[in-house]
């Protein structure tokens, strides 16, 4: 049976670490660098401001960028997603004596909350499972959060550098001193084009990795430096709409079941989230794991599919969308979280890190927390007139990071997500066990498998997903056009896959993607087809890397442009 | 040789561009960035500048989160920027904005004065001409090539015909096609340095115009409504019976589309 | 209500553009016209046909040179002559150049790219797309004189048979308005026009199943006299050049009329084609989204259908 995880390109440290290679004088020295523009870089970049401000001798001894955030997307928020219903804790202990609540840009506390199993033609409410409590949780948009929190980084001093990606992690005598960012201006081939901009070593005493999911350094540094969890890591891929609505929300709401089946061998779990933005906005989007064996599981579909059912066509009805998404969400929780955050000269932050709570659907606060915690890391180091790269010299972060009452949460959970492998019932069932006993039983460490390992079989799926229609159902490339994506056509291929693969694993791409990348091409006999690839198409979700494939950061600025998701 | 571009801030070309139904003007409120023509403006002047030394200067006429985007261009390697920032310019049309915009290019004195020459949102699109005319200046558009030397410049101007090749004394005012150049990417230095580059913000009166003959009182022109697209008008349907190139023939003649 | 044409004539000949506008101001009133440069009296006797019941001429040696700001200058002076109140330009790379001059002169309000003019209580009214094409914006002056600048290719010319009483005028110029100079003109000998300035657009996608396929469409589209156009999908596999590239990261084009074979309808091309006058979709599968907005959807094999055309095309003379 084919798996996609035959074909996967391999990729280890050796593709994304080596030394500076620009002169010297050509380097560019900043103090922290910090890669990633999204929650948990910016409270790092938030936090560290604070502190040099209240110190000012440590800032000295940080040069004219003490700290540098390298952002791929167009701007801060660019490339952010998430749902979101956020703990606001984090976030105002990063602003604590300095800003309130009513600052940030949210959509005010969580006004009620409804959790429903779904069938084809009904909805049966439940009540919301422990996990699922949302009272004093805070709705906002992701993308606009990160935002707001780069004015809020550069006022305290930091530098963000948008549409930069950061391609390399410089590493020299086992200490990492900085990243070395993206060329601009290649074109299809590879070749320069007249445009042609090379990247820059950006140097760095400490460098800060907060790349989010399937952060492309995070995975090399974690193999550089053998920082390998226990589990291996796994996916699900986020689709969400927002939609300018007839009547306003009055409550979140998360369902599970339909359009789902509840059966182990299918290896569909997830669900959805309605959340109401202010009055006139809503956002609603489809969360599935990436180890779904059916070759024409589609989780872009799989939403559409999801809004044919009455409840949502309640929500929805009558309404305009006005902006569409995907992107990846890390799953394997607790048991895969790298043995260890830091490394000589480097910290490792966010969901980029594994720092996901799947069943409580959470992760931007711990983004937020361990963003803060690795700033005040990072400033002991230097305070102390410590060399961040000597081995040890960050050791405090993870010693932080595991006395936090969010790493307690994400503990308790450890074994929830993979108990679904055994199918909604079972997986419903142990879940419930585990909440019980706060994580205690069962017992031991359940396993995750490699989404990219599940064998793939046809069940006829796709018939289940309804016809475009434009306004209320919506095609995959009306979608990324709905993404804001004007990526140019002439770019590199940044997605390294195989581009000759048996013929179930082609569909399977194919379906999964929800931007419509790759395309089944023609049988090249043996069972095996060509893979049409359309690179600009793609925004950036990371879903490929599950699947036997590697995202790799393309050219700065180019994918989504996300405002409101 | 000093170089002023000027330069405008649009919606970002994300999906949602909406016009306000209350002021029924582009609803401005979302992200901006620079007018996509405008860059072969900026790029245009850093090459003669690169060539012949001197200064580039950056004028645009908008709200004060205007200058975010222009730290792009500077981050290309403009040297400074000066923005007309005054609430009292909100809903400015063709004369106002040109008004506002001469007086700020008075102070400057500039050599040469470039313009990007079209705009994404429709607005301003032949602002150079009417900018020239109160400068009392030579002007030059749709310039797909141009040459800077002793004095002059000397575009290549495309017409509807072919093309033309005109030549004015400096100061001059060109206009810059997107055919010109190929705008530079920024370097990482270009981007960290932006932020530190002179930013001047002027207010009306600062550039000599009085507040009612610029904004929305000083407009000569005026929104009435909006309204729908056109709609098509009844689709025809055929399906080929071998008779089909014959039928659109036949309906295209019908519209005098031939 | 009466108003002033602005006229262009190349060759001996009085452009297209001015005289539909001409044609379309002479059905809201009184029009007048006026043209400028070398021969001017001797073309403009013939804008009588298309509506104009006098025509104003200058051919002072300034005016010679296909430059905007003399004729700024003479324009301005006409106006001020006659109490214009209001002038209307047809769309080109000059007159643009000289309606949007011309207002900063007279301190006169111009709207641009309008598609339609009206009367509304007697009062001028004209008509602009917004936002790509897909909104539509009534657009008004609050004084005169009134400048507006007609989309190139908005009105035909419609001959009504009249004759107009050429009358000759004087103007001085300005110290800066000569200090341009015309050092060279080419005339571009050119297959056809390009993309951006066709009338007339034959368009490939994927349907058409192989690079040679465009050779029928090149085929129609020399019979038309209009260009060739692509979708991404095309263009990324090779078939054929970036510049004929259609759609959000190509061109954005709105001709008269739009021949899409082979092509689906994806969002990213038709926010590059949404605003062309007539658009006319071949294509084999009558679910492809692009017959959710064209005018006239043929679904059939474009294989067979194209030549036929262009041979009955060629066949019209």
């Amino acid at each position: 049976m084919a798996r996609p995880i035959d074909f996967a390109p391999p990729f280890g440290a050796r593709d994304a670490v080596g030394a500076p290679t620009d002169p010297r004088d050509e380097r560019i020295e900043v103090g922290v660098a910090i890669v990633g523009g999204g929650p948990g870089g910016l409270a790092c970049a938030i936090r560290l401001g604070q502190l040099l401000e209240e110190h000012p001798n440590v800032r000295e001894r940080l040069g004219d960028v003490p700290i540098a955030v390298l952002e791929k997307g167009k701007q801060a928020g660019s490339h952010l997603l998430s749902g979101a219903v956020m703990n606001p804790s984090p976030l105002r202990e990063l602003f604590r004596g300095r800003l309130k609540t009513a600052d940030f840009p949210t959509y005010g506390e969580v006004p009620g909350e409804a959790v429903y199993v779904l069938t084809r033609r009904s909805a049966l409410r439940i009540p919301p499972p422990p996990t699922m409590r949302n009272h004093g949780n805070l709705i906002v948009s992701v993308s606009e959060l990160g935002r707001f929190l780069a004015e809020q980084a550069e006022a305290l001093g930091a530098a963000v550098l948008p549409e930069t990606s950061a391609t390399k992690l410089l590493v020299e005598h086992g200490r990492v001193v900085g990243v070395r960012t993206g060329d601009r201006g290649r074109g299809r081939n590879g070749e320069q084009l007249p445009t042609f901009e090379p990247g820059s070593d950006v140097v760095a005493g400490l460098t800060v990795l907060a790349e989010g999911t399937q952060g492309y350094l995070t995975a090399a540094a974690i193999d550089q430096f053998g920082l390998h969890g226990a589990n291996p890591q796994i996916w699900a891929l986020g689709v969400k709409e927002v939609w300018r609505v007839r009547k306003p929300l009055r409550k979140i709401v998360h369902t599970m079941g339909w359009p789902l089946r509840t059966s182990a061998s299918f290896g569909e779990f997830g669900g959805s989230f309605i959340y109401p933005m202010g009055d006139e906005l809503v956002a609603v989007g489809f969360v599935a794991g990436l180890e779904s064996a059916d070759v024409e599981f589609s989780v872009h579909d799989v939403l559409q599919e999801f809004k044919t059912h009455r409840l949502v066509w309640k929500i929805l009805g009558g309404g305009e969308r006005v902006a569409w998404g995907a992107k990846t969400i890390t799953e394997g929780g607790y048991y895969s979280l790298p043995c260890a955050f830091n490394a000589p000269g480097l910290l490792l932050v966010g969901e980029g890190a594994g720092l996901v709570n799947v069943p409580r659907l959470k992760g931007v606060h711990y983004a937020i927390e361990s963003g803060r915690l690795a700033a005040e890391a990072a400033f002991r180091a230097l305070q102390r007139g410590e060399v961040p790269s000597r081995v040890g010299a960050l050791d405090s972060y993870d010693e932080s990071l595991q006395a936090s009452a969010h790493m307690k949460e994400l503990r308790e959970v450890r074994n929830m997500r993979q108990a679904f492998d055994k199918g909604f019932f079972m997986g419903g069932a142990l879940a419930s066990m585990m909440t019980v006993t706060k994580g205690r039983a069962p017992n031991g460490r359940f396993p995750t498998h490699l989404n990219a390992a599940a064998p793939l079989k046809k069940t006829g799926r796709a018939s289940r997903y309804p016809a475009a229609d434009g306004k209320y159902i919506f095609d995959k490339l009306s979608s990324v056009f709905a993404s804001g994506n004007r990526t140019r056509d002439d770019q590199p291929n940044h997605l390294k896959v195989r581009t000759t693969v048996r013929r179930p694993v082609a569909e399977a791409w194919q379906w999964m993607c929800p931007a419509h990348v790759y395309e089944v091409g023609r049988y090249v006999g043996d069972g095996m087809v060509t893979v049409d690839i359309t690179p600009s198409n793609c925004v950036q979700c990371g879903a490929i890397t599950a699947k036997g494939g590697r995202l790799t950061p393309p050219e700065g600025g180019s994918g989504p442009e996300y405002t409101v998701t | 040789m000093k170089i002023a571009v000027c330069v405008k801030q649009v919606p970002d070309a994300t999906v949602h561009k909406r016009i306000d139904p209350a002021t029924k003007r582009l609803d401005r409120s979302g992200e901006a960035a620079l007018n996509p023509t405008d860059l072969n403006a900026v790029e245009e002047a850093l090459r003669i500048k690169e060539a012949q030394g001197g200064e580039v200067v950056l004028m645009s006429l908008g709200p004060e989160k205007a200058v975010d985007s222009l730290r792009k261009a500077l981050a290309m390697g403009a040297d400074r920027a000066v923005l007309v920032s005054d609430e009292a310019a909100a809903g400015s049309d063709l004369l106002g904005t040109a008004r506002a915009l001469a007086g700020a290019l008075e102070r400057e004195s500039a050599d040469l004065v470039l313009f990007g020459q079209a705009s994404g949102d429709g607005d301003g699109a032949v602002l150079w001409a009417a900018v020239a005319d109160r400068l009392r200046r030579p002007v030059v558009s749709q310039v797909a090539a141009l040459t800077v030397e002793a004095g002059s410049v000397t575009g290549k101007r495309q017409t509807e015909h072919g093309y033309d090749v005109i030549s004015a004394p400096l100061p001059a005012v060109v206009a810059v096609s997107d055919a010109i150049n190929e705008p530079r990417y920024p370097s990482l230095k270009g981007i960290m340095s932006a932020k530190t580059k002179p930013q001047e913000t002027l207010s009306l009166g600062d550039v000599g115009v009085d507040a009612g003959a610029a904004g929305e009182a000083g407009a000569k022109t005026t929104v009435l409504d909006l309204g729908a697209p056109p709609a098509r008008g009844d689709q025809v349907k055929i399906e080929d019976d071998g008779s089909a190139a014959q039928r659109i023939l036949d309906l295209v003649v019908e519209r005098k589309l031939l | 209500m009466k108003s002033l044409v602005f006229l262009e004539h190349y060759h001996g000949a009085l452009e297209k553009g001015g005289l539909g506008v001409l044609s379309k101001a002479a059905s809201l009133g009184e029009a007048t016209g006026v043209v400028l440069g070398e021969d001017a009296a001797s073309v403009a006797a013939g804008a009588g046909a298309f509506g104009a019941s006098k025509v104003y001429v200058c051919d002072a040696p300034e005016l010679a040179s296909p430059l905007p700001q003399p004729r700024v200058d003479a324009l301005a002076t006409l106006v001020e002559q006659t109490g214009a109140v209001a002038v209307l330009f047809g769309a080109s790379v000059l007159s643009a150049d000289v309606a949007s001059g011309l207002a900063a002169r007279l301190d006169a309000g111009l709207n641009w790219d309008l598609t339609d003019l009206s009367l509304a209580d007697g009062e001028l009214v004209g008509k602009r797309p917004a936002l790509g094409d897909t909104v539509l914006v009534d657009v008004g002056w609050k004084s005169g004189p009134k400048l507006a600048l007609i989309r190139a290719g908005t009105f035909d010319p419609a001959e009504s048979g009249g004759t107009a009483e050429v009358e000759s005028f004087e103007t001085t110029f300005s110290d800066f308005s000569t200090l341009a100079t015309l050092v060279e003109q080419t005339q571009e000998e050119s297959s056809g026009p390009s993309i951006e300035d066709a009338d007339i657009i034959v368009a490939g996608g994927r349907g058409l199943g192989a690079p040679e396929g465009f050779t029928i469409l090149e085929e129609l589209a020399a019979a038309l006299g209009g260009a060739v156009g692509a979708t991404r999908a095309v263009v990324d596999a090779g078939w054929y050049p970036y510049s004929t590239q259609v759609g959000q990261t190509g061109k954005s084009v709105s001709p008269r009329l739009y021949i899409a074979c082979g092509i689906s309808g994806a969002i990213q091309h038709k926010v590059g084609m949404q605003g062309s006058g007539t658009i006319v979709a071949i294509n084999k599968d009558p679910n492809a989204p692009i017959f959710d907005f064209c005018d006239i959807g043929v679904v059939g094999d474009l294989h067979q259908i194209v030549p036929k055309l262009t041979e009955l095309v060629r066949s019209r003379g």
